[in-house]
């Protein structure tokens, strides 16, 4: 438990004597930014794993939880403390871009660390129950037109989060003001999808690697993904929002951020690393088997999608009365 | 019938060498963790799962070893709440009310040992349960929405009414503070941030752990160094090892009912092992104390918390089994470790992998069984606890709390709120206020507010929601049972003098 004591005494110790691109990378860690068992464990095993069995990393890389704030508590650490610590990294997703954007990370922006990668993304889906009547968007759409009030809507999120945000985008397209939507938040997808399976909600907007397998088991009915075009796989028969004419993308990444005091020499080596892994068939596979689909950005690239992201995540924020002041 | 047929291919899955001696490992392992006041059985479950992973144990092994470890942390919380007055584990909370007591009337043999065979039995029963109802269960808990949990949670507060006793005003203030600290952070209906002070790390409210190890550890520290300096003795006694067939008699259908309860409630996602044994110590106490003696070391509060503990521990493997919706945070950890070995926890799960499903419900019972036997002879052991001089005690326990809050999540945020929280607590014990009822304020308040608000948000506001299922009826029913209880026995309690 004194790790990181002695992980701050090894990088202040590489820091003053060596100049080795990679040997400053000797005890690697990932930080989650949440309590094991989520989607930033998820992104952590992920590079584990494959850099494990790549042996692209010569020690193993541990992973560390930080919960608190969906990933704020552990961006303060790492910005604040671990700033220049060249064995850190951590996990992030879509939805820490959002709540940069909606400023729930304190006074850290996106300009406040370095993006290493993005190894790969999730889409959002909307589902409705297996005994639901309805069957696409259009039925949906519908319904809330006719009475918002009797359509309650729900997802892992409170206002303002990944979840709310997609429905709230939805309801947009239909000309009914965010506020009017019933929305019912839930802890997580999974409480959401036991909700929409008991019927206690109609609608759930949750993502495509959690809501898989429920769907593929006939408990819930998945009636669209919110992705550019249609998914490969088991899941190629649902149609995308786009296709039933409410242009609604959803992407979710999924990466890894480093200090923004990491030395040059480092966050290449890290960056090369991950370009690497990504190449690699192997990768390819421990992703698809994570419910991932591909998508791959690092360094400069990945820095301007970023703050692109941001941006607009910042307006459509604006524009929903969600920006803290 | 079907099950057990597939329950006997189980056992012959557990029953392999490497699956026999990982089960034994874990449940030391689990013993010990549980122990630990601060690490818990996510966390247990947690640092062990990348060492099964790259050990490259099979996916069944590496489970059974992972749930012997979360089993084996359910049996050990009781011991540092018994000797200690410390919980090792939430789910232990309870356990402290009437285990210390004992342990103080030189009785911390009987204590452990009656709470070890109560712990067995009620995993035991839920396994059986976990075997024969899983499919039917499951389908009972898709039946809680949001307004079944907050029916839940007012029967559970009005099973505190029994708790009042001689400080009622106390007991209430008590559980009113836990309620206010259970409002700090966003708010999950409509993401405003309450009481945070602007800082993150209270972003998502105050952490349960650090809740838990402020009060009971850190005050109980102090409270310990006050009495060593005033020289105080502390108890030495440890009496004898084992419970007698009076006080197994006594326990026995305490134990049978906090099982069920215990479990049921375990099945529910999200309810979890801490309100479960809350529940059960409360129905015991209004059911069969006539003579006030819970809450003074009576063995009966001892057994009926940690029968409920595990079974609903037990019980929470009957969502992630068969709807692959974890029924605690330990089983999101394990539903992770199944991920790890691209096995989709999911509905799926008993028909595409009846070997791992199965030969981890058999692992229960042989894990449990050698838990028992672990557990009984080490009584002596533990109870030695007691001869260990405050000097050596209380830096220990400091330390293992400060490492246990900072293993969890890593900032020294949590561990400078825990001193204040411990600080707080210390005050408020000086002043005689229960700091149980507080505890339980934090945990029920919580799930309660959320709970209304989504059952509100469901009907747009209409209360009519709260009372239009049939499990809400029964639920209501035996919350105002709960309530009149009290004030019933009270009537009886002269009139049979």
């Amino acid at each position: 438990m004194r790790k990181p004591l002695s992980i701050f005494a090894l990088s202040a110790v590489a820091a003053f004597t060596s100049h080795a691109a990679l040997a400053a990378i000797d005890k690697p860690e990932c930080i989650v930014g949440a309590k094991p068992g989520g989607g930033f464990d998820l992104t952590c095993k992920l590079a584990q794993t494959s850099l494990m069995d790549l042996k692209l990393l010569k020690e193993p890389m541990r992973a560390t939880y930080m919960p608190g704030g969906i990933g704020a508590v552990a961006m303060n650490t790492v910005v604040a403390q671990r700033a220049a610590d060249p064995n850190v990294i951590v996990a992030f997703s879509g939805g820490s871009l959002l709540n940069i954007a909606q400023g729930k990370f304190g006074k850290w922006t996106e300009n406040d660390v370095k993006w290493l990668a993005a190894v790969g993304t999730d889409y959002g889906s909307i589902s409705v129950g297996k005994a639901s009547p309805w069957k696409n968007l259009a039925e949906v759409g519908a319904a809330m037109k006719a009475d918002p009030a009797k359509v309650p809507l729900g997802g892992g999120g409170t206002v303002g989060s990944q979840d709310w945000t997609k429905a709230a985008l939805f309801a947009r397209k239909l000309g009914i003001d965010p506020k009017a939507m019933r929305w019912v938040s839930f802890e997580g997808n999974g409480e959401a999808t036991t909700a929409l399976m008991g019927g206690h909600i109609q609608v759930m907007f949750g993502d495509v690697s959690a809501d898989e397998a429920q769907a593929e088991a006939g408990n819930i009915k998945m009636i669209a993904v919110l992705a550019d075009k249609r998914l490969e796989g088991k899941l190629a028969h649902v149609s995308t929002a786009k296709e039933q004419g409410y242009d609604l993308q959803w992407p979710i990444i999924r990466g890894f951020y480093t200090g923004p005091k990491v030395p040059d020499a480092d966050y290449k080596a890290w960056q090369d690393m991950m370009r690497k892994m990504m190449a690699t068939k192997e990768f390819a596979t421990l992703r698809a088997q994570r419910g991932l689909q591909p998508f791959d950005l690092t360094g400069p690239e990945l820095d301007a999608f970023v703050k692109k992201q941001v941006g607009e995540y910042r307006k459509q924020a604006e524009e929903f009365g969600l920006v803290k002041k | 019938m079907d099950s057990l047929g597939h329950l006997a291919n189980g056992f012959v899955v557990a029953a392999k060498p490497i699956n026999l001696l990982v089960a034994l490992l874990g449940s030391f392992i689990g013993t010990v963790v549980g122990l630990l006041p601060g690490l818990g059985p996510i966390n247990g479950v947690a640092i062990l799962l990348p060492i099964a992973f790259a050990m490259k144990l099979p996916p069944e092994t590496a489970l059974i070893l992972l749930t012997a470890v979360y089993i084996g942390c359910e049996y050990g919380g009781r011991i540092s709440s018994i000797l200690l007055n410390i919980p090792g584990d939430a789910g232990a909370l309870m356990t402290a009310l009437d285990g210390y007591p004992m342990a103080k009337k030189g009785l911390a043999g009987v204590a452990l040992s009656i709470s070890a065979w109560s712990s067995f039995v009620g995993s035991v029963l839920a396994t059986l349960g976990l075997a024969l109802f899983a499919p039917i269960l499951a389908k009972w808990a898709l039946a809680f929405g949001p307004a079944e949990y907050f029916v839940l949670m007012v029967f559970a507060i009005c099973c505190l009414a029994g708790m009042v006793g001689e400080r009622p005003v106390k007991t209430l203030l008590s559980a009113l503070i836990g309620l206010l600290l259970a409002t700090v952070g966003i708010d999950s209906g409509s993401g405003v941030y309450r009481f945070t002070f602007d800082d993150v790390h209270l972003s998502d409210g105050i952490q349960f752990i650090v809740v838990v190890i402020g009060l009971f550890s850190v005050s109980e520290m102090l409270v310990m160094l006050e009495q060593s300096h005033a020289g105080q003795v502390v108890i030495k006694n440890t009496g004898r090892a084992m419970f007698n067939l009076k006080e197994m008699a006594d326990t026995w259908w305490g134990t049978v009912r906090s099982s069920i309860i215990g479990f049921v409630i375990g099945v529910l996602p999200g309810a979890g092992a801490t309100i479960a044994s809350a529940i059960t110590y409360m129905v015991e106490k209004n059911l069969t104390d006539r003579e006030g003696t819970f809450g003074t070391g009576d063995v009966r509060g001892v057994a009926a918390p940690e029968a409920a503990n595990n079974a609903a521990a037990h019980g929470a493997f009957i969502p992630m089994l068969t709807l692959g919706v974890p029924g605690s945070g330990t089983t999101a950890v394990l539903v992770g470790a199944l991920t790890l070995y691209n096995i989709t926890p999911g509905p799926l799960l008993f028909e595409q992998q009846p070997d791992l499903v199965w030969g981890l419900i058999a692992s229960m019972f042989i894990g449990n069984v050698m838990l028992l036997v672990m557990n009984i002879p080490m009584v002596g052991i533990f109870a030695r606890m007691l001869h260990v001089p405050s000097w050596f005690l209380v830096p220990a326990i400091a330390a293992v709390s400060f490492v246990g809050v900072y293993a969890v999540h890593a900032t020294t945020f949590d561990l400078v709120l825990m001193v204040a929280l411990g600080i707080f607590g210390w005050g408020l014990r000086k002043l005689g206020f229960p700091m149980a009822p507080l505890i339980l304020g934090f945990v029920l308040g919580d799930m309660m507010e959320q709970n209304l608000r989504r059952a509100l948000s469901i009907t747009d506001g209409h209360l009519g929601i709260l009372v239009q299922s049939p499990v809400t009826w029964v639920l209501w029913t035996l919350a105002a049972g709960a309530l009149a209880m009290p004030l019933v026995l009270r009537r009886l309690k002269p009139a049979g003098k």
